[in-house]
Parts: C-alpha cells; sequence; structure tokens
C-alpha cells in the first residue's frame, strides 16, 4: 500500500518542485520558446553556442559605432561593459549579475533598442531565445 | 560730529563682498547642476549615458527630445506613454529656466529664446567654456564623446562641474 503511493508522491513532488523553481527567466525563456515556435514551426529550441556567435558577431546593418554586443558589453561576457557615453554597464552574465533578466519588460526594452543598433532590426524570437541562453549559461 | 568714513566705506564693502560669496555658495556656484534624483529618470536617462542634469537645459529642449525618442541622436529610446510623461514632467519642472532657474543663469546665456537646442554642448556658454579643450583631447579614447562628462568632470553625477 505504501509502495503504492511513493511513485505518484514522488512524481508530484517533482512537478511541484519544478514548478517551485522556475524563476521569471525560465518562464520568460518558455514564452520565447511558445512564440519561437509560432514564429518557424521548425524550431527546435535555443542554443547558448548559437547566442554566443550573435553576441561576437560584427553586423553589417546597425550604427558603425557598435558593429557587435561586445562593442559595448565587451568580450568577457562576465566582465562589465562601457557605453560610448563612458557609463559603465553591468556585466551581462547572469551568473555575475543575478537581478538581470528578472524583469521580462525590461529584457523585451533592450533588445529592441540594442538589436536596432546593433543589428539595424530587431531581432527574431530565436535570436533573444538563443541569446538568452548563453547568458544563462555563462 | 566726527563721521568715521573710512571704516564705514570699508565695512559696505566687505557685507556687499560676502553678500555675493553667500549668494553664489547658496545657488551651489556656478558649477552646480543638481543630479537627477527621481528614481525613474535616473534610470531611463542614466543607462546609456549620465542621467544629464535637468538644469542644463531649457523646458522648451526638453519637451522637444521627449517628443522624439525613437529617435533619440540615432538611437531608439523610446519608453512607454505612461513612463514618458512622468520623465517630461520632471525635466520640465526643474529645467534651466523653470524650477533649475538659480543653477543656470549663465549656462544660458547668449541663447535664442526661441531656440530650443538638444544638445548642451550646443549652448554657446558651454562653447565657450570649452574653446581651451584641444581636438585630440575629445578624441581621446577615454573621452570619444562630448556626452562623456565624466571623462573629465570627475563628480559631475554628483553635479559638480568646477574641474
Amino acid at each position: 500500500m505504501r509502495r503504492k503511493l511513493a511513485i505518484p508522491l514522488c512524481i508530484a513532488a517533482t512537478i511541484l518542485s519544478t514548478s517551485l523553481f522556475a524563476g521569471p527567466r525560465e518562464d520568460l525563456l518558455a514564452q520565447y520558446a511558445t512564440a519561437a515556435r509560432t514564429e518557424t514551426p521548425t524550431f527546435s529550441g535555443f542554443s547558448a553556442a548559437r547566442g554566443k556567435t550573435l553576441h561576437t558577431h560584427n553586423f553589417a546593418g546597425g550604427k558603425p559605432d557598435t558593429p557587435a554586443c561586445t562593442s559595448c558589453h565587451g568580450k568577457d561576457p562576465r566582465v562589465a561593459g562601457r557605453t560610448l557615453t563612458g557609463k559603465n554597464i553591468e556585466a551581462v552574465a547572469a551568473s555575475v549579475t543575478p537581478k538581470r533578466y528578472t524583469d521580462p519588460a525590461k529584457v523585451e526594452k533592450w533588445f529592441k533598442r540594442n538589436c536596432k543598433e546593433v543589428l539595424g532590426r530587431e531581432c527574431t524570437v530565436q535570436e533573444k531565445g538563443d541569446w538568452l541562453s548563453y547568458m544563462l549559461s555563462q | 560730529m566726527n563721521i568715521p568714513y573710512r571704516p564705514l566705506a570699508l565695512g559696505l564693502v566687505a557685507l556687499a563682498f560676502s553678500a555675493v560669496v553667500l549668494q553664489r555658495a547658496q545657488a551651489g556656484g556656478d558649477d552646480y547642476f543638481p543630479p537627477v534624483v527621481d528614481p525613474l529618470v535616473k534610470e531611463e536617462c542614466g543607462s546609456c549615458h549620465i542621467a544629464f542634469a535637468p538644469s542644463m537645459l531649457p523646458a522648451r529642449s526638453w519637451k522637444r527630445m521627449m517628443a522624439n525618442l525613437n529617435d533619440h541622436f540615432g538611437d531608439d529610446a523610446s519608453v512607454d506613454a505612461d513612463t514618458a510623461a512622468r520623465i517630461s514632467s520632471y525635466l520640465v519642472t526643474n529645467a534651466a529656466d523653470t524650477g533649475g532657474k538659480r543653477y543656470s543663469s549663465k549656462l544660458l546665456r547668449g541663447l535664442a529664446p526661441n531656440s530650443a537646442p538638444l544638445r548642451i554642448t550646443e549652448l554657446p556658454k558651454w562653447v565657450s567654456e570649452h574653446r581651451e579643450v584641444p581636438a585630440w583631447e575629445w578624441k581621446h579614447k577615454d573621452v570619444r564623446t562630448k556626452a562623456n562628462c565624466v571623462a573629465c568632470h570627475a563628480d559631475a553625477e554628483r553635479g559638480f562641474y568646477e574641474d
């Protein structure tokens, strides 16, 4: 009798703990995944490696002063960056700046501005999810 | 009766002098521009550059700037309507020709009353104050732009620009 109860209890506990520990970042990433599936039916998940490429790639479409994310954020995501006007930018790596990516509106605001500045267009959901995955892995 | 004119005159001069000094001290001198204290304005206007003191531009300039945030010197700095309204109100209330007046009497000198510059660096007084800065210094890797006040004015974020 006890044995029979143990399995469903374990399952329930697992589900409960996952939902309890899923913070705002995981929620945001899940939202991006849902949106990405709608954007591209062939969507197969986000990749931190692709996010890293995006972060360091030099784009031609944006402002000449800022061809890459790293123009302001710096090469190492765990180190603070600097805007052209000399303002310090806290490190983009989630492990270094734990309060980052916990406010979805703020994340969206900066994706919109910075993608336009660097890429000359807004980022796709795939790109946002990849980039965020990279920063959460750092 | 023998009136001591000389000491009296000297006393009056001293009094007038200290009155001028006191007035300047009360106004924080000509090089003090109170920094932004509103947390929302600090956050929204101080992420990319220092949150410039509202008393450094007239209200008409701030209104013009806030009406065109999606092209903010070539960058998209747009915010939602509610945030924009709150920021505008703060800037206009504390502008160089409104609430911030006592700090800015000199900074606006020479500016045409109908002119609404978007750059503090376009103010005639700003230009004359910085005329001795050579071109190579502006291009220095730690300066790069005239909006980088803190590169030379170490205390700019606290409102002091005397150095």
